[in-house]
């Protein structure tokens, strides 16, 4: 396709260039709030077997996740392209408000794919969207959820490539998405490795991310794949239970295939037809994983497991009450496993997790599954509605 | 080689004419239902069948296709009812292709699901979604067995793109005539013409156009400059409005009459542009 051939020749050029990447360091250090902390948390590790855990803090950065990196190397890139529009995909919200955010910075057109079902799940992120001045399009066809968003964005795309940039949210895709949003993600990882050696003297054991699609876990990889001791694990989401089917654990109970432009492991049923996946989180709730990811699941340089939403839903909660953090619910996949890990190296180990997102946009989900308000609570939150100012009719208007 | 598509589209350009390729996805409305629009769209007039696979993520399709295909899933419909689709419409001897996004076939397997559709009477597959460089496996299933294997070009594809492309085509080129999914028009995009000459240019084989046809106005314009004019979702919005499936299968066949007759019109622009 010749637009993917253009904006490989762009990445390649601009990866070349002083100018691009001096610009980007730039935003990512004043704009992003780059390099992220490293957090130690000690009372969790008290639940992860005495290991020392290391939290990678991306929740910290601008827009609240990872997502930012990647969408702001893309959205130069559009520059660079001269082009005046993007679009996204998001399942959770995170990558559309990351993208929503980037093109606000960078007087963008902007236009947002959601399923359905997501926007309901996570309608904070929209409202974000919206005031910074993208359009949502709720997107009715197929499961309502993160798939169908890409599917309707790549039409978008292939009817509007003269002027747009897909600025596409993972590493999955057709190249050269895989590789190029992993570039613009591995800052995690180098800002986490030479972190964690000045804290501990050494590499960790272990590092520990969660896997929808893979991109905060190929970030945070990558600066790793040559240290043959650390050991790799990503965490996929197996919902109700893998054996169950409703599940989005891709690489334990999916099979090789071809989905949005690359071969990887996939859901998919006895004819190939793509199985709708399940998840309590959003971010996670995708079919399909970076190819990169399944290179890495093959070759045996990293472990994919799953974890539950109760397994994940817990970890939520011990990292809230051990160290007042409120993690994505995406994160608290990769906390369930750390406290696996940690349970295994004990008091000698070295535990370092990615921390990709906070946990904001999960209050309402989390406060219903802990029953942490009633239901009467809910009801009076509702009716405490605020009166909007009256519109003025001739402004931009949202 | 000599197949009875590149048979069919020889003697329609004996003729001085186009070729007329209709579309519907297998199991739409019903299994049944589909094989008897089908058939009606052969009697009707058209010269070369394409039948959909139904498939869960159809990125290159419009809405109108996509409700198509979702009818045929929740309906159950399998690729095997694809094969019983293409045995029964092949009967009529009318070559018939499967369209299909390549995961189905990749999951099934290249050289079982050539077999089988060569044993059904298929006369080939158009691959929307396998880039060329990585056609090699389909190709060595399908070629001894006699398939046609059609890909597509679109206008952003360079004249290097073009010429890839068309190197793996069998039987003929399909010329995606505007960049965007399927979908009725009003207007055929006007990139339709600079592409079919592009692809002229890379190949000898005949150069069908698809994407946005559902006129006869519309098909006597394409069939003036092109070997074939693609239509499907115009077919497809027949069934999805019509009251009955026997309703549906009558106003396909009136379509495809209209279409039929309309590119027997495009033979007098033909004629004075010395084909």
């Amino acid at each position: 396709m010749a637009t993917l051939d253009q904006v490989t020749e762009a990445y390649a050029a601009a990866r070349a260039d002083p100018e691009f990447t001096g610009e980007l360091s730039r935003l990512l250090r004043d704009y992003t709030g780059r390099p992220s902390p490293l957090t130690e948390a000690t009372r969790f590790a008290e639940h992860a077997g005495g290991a020392r855990v290391l939290l990678k803090r991306e929740d910290l950065n601008h827009t609240g996740s990872h997502k930012i990196n990647n969408v702001l190397g893309q959205a130069l890139l559009t520059r660079r392209m001269g082009k005046k529009r993007v679009i996204a995909e998001t399942g959770a919200g995170q990558h559309g408000v990351a993208t929503a955010t980037a093109a606000a910075l960078m007087g963008l057109e902007c236009v947002v794919y959601m399923g359905e079902e997501d926007t309901r799940r996570q309608a904070l992120n929209v409202a974000r969207m919206r005031l910074l001045g993208a359009e949502v399009v709720p997107v009715r066809t197929g499961s309502r959820t993160l798939k169908d968003a890409i599917n309707e964005a790549f039409r978008d795309w292939v009817a509007n490539v003269d002027t747009t940039h897909y600025l596409f949210g993972t590493v999955a895709g057709p190249a050269p998405f895989p590789a190029m949003v992993r570039d613009f993600h591995r800052v995690i990882g180098d800002e986490a490795r030479a972190q964690v050696l000045e804290r501990t003297g050494r590499l960790p054991d272990a590092v520990c991310a969660c896997v929808g699609g893979g991109s905060n876990a190929i970030g945070i990889f990558t600066a790793f794949l040559d240290d043959a001791d650390v050991a790799l694990h990503g965490y996929e989401a197996a919902g109700d239970g893998v054996e169950t089917g409703r599940h989005a654990a891709t690489i334990t109970g999916g099979t090789p295939g071809i989905l949005h432009g690359s071969r990887s492991y996939l859901l998919q049923d006895e004819w190939g037809q793509t199985i709708e996946s399940h998840s309590i989180s959003a971010g996670l709730d995708y079919p399909g994983i970076g190819p990169e990811h399944a290179w890495l699941h093959d070759s045996g340089r990293a472990t994919y497991e799953p974890v539950t939403d109760r397994e994940a839903m817990e970890a939520f909660r011990l990292l809230c009450r051990t160290e007042g953090i409120l993690p994505a619910i995406e994160s608290a996949h990769a906390l369930a496993g750390a406290l696996r890990v940690g349970q295994v190296l004990g008091p000698e180990g070295v535990v370092l997790v990615n921390l990709s997102g906070r946990g904001d946009k999960d209050v309402d989900t989390a406060a219903r599954w802990f029953g942490v308000v009633s239901d009467e609570e809910i009801v009076e939150a509702a009716e405490a509605t605020v009166e909007a100012p009256p519109q003025e009719s001739s402004g931009e208007g949202w | 080689m000599v197949t009875a598509l590149s048979d069919t589209l020889a003697k329609a350009r004996a003729e001085g004419r186009a070729a007329l390729v209709g579309y519907l996805p297998a199991g739409f409305p019903t299994l049944a239902g589909g094989i008897d629009a089908l058939t009606a769209m052969v009697d009707g007039g058209v010269d070369v069948v394409e039948v959909g696979l139904p498939y869960s993520d159809p990125m290159l399709d419009g809405p109108t296709i996509q409700d198509a295909v979702d009818v045929a899933l929740r309906g159950g419909a399998t690729p095997r009812d694809v094969l019983t689709t293409v045995e029964a419409v092949a009967a009529t001897g009318t070559p018939t292709l499967v369209m299909s996004y390549y995961n189905p076939i990749d999951h099934i397997g290249p050289a079982r699901f050539a077999a089988d559709l060569a044993a059904a009477g298929g006369a080939g597959v158009i691959l929307p979604d396998l880039p060329p460089e990585e056609s090699g496996d389909w190709l060595a299933a399908a070629d001894p067995l006699g398939l046609d294997s059609v890909f597509l070009v679109a206008p952003s594809s360079s004249d290097e793109r073009i010429a890839l492309t068309t190197s793996v085509c069998r039987g003929f080129v399909y010329a995606a005539s505007l960049m965007g999914v399927t979908g009725v028009r009003g207007a055929v995009s006007g990139a339709a013409r600079g592409l079919v000459a592009r692809t002229r240019v890379a190949t000898g084989l005949p150069v069908c156009v698809g994407l946005g046809v559902s006129t006869a106005e519309q098909a006597t314009e394409v069939a003036g400059y092109a070997d074939g004019v693609i239509v499907g979702s115009a077919f497809v919005r027949e069934l999805l409005d019509a009251a009955s499936p026997a309703d549906g299968a009558a106003a396909v066949h009136a379509l495809a009459g209209e279409l039929a007759a309309g590119v027997r019109r495009g033979a007098g622009e033909r004629a004075g542009t010395a084909q």
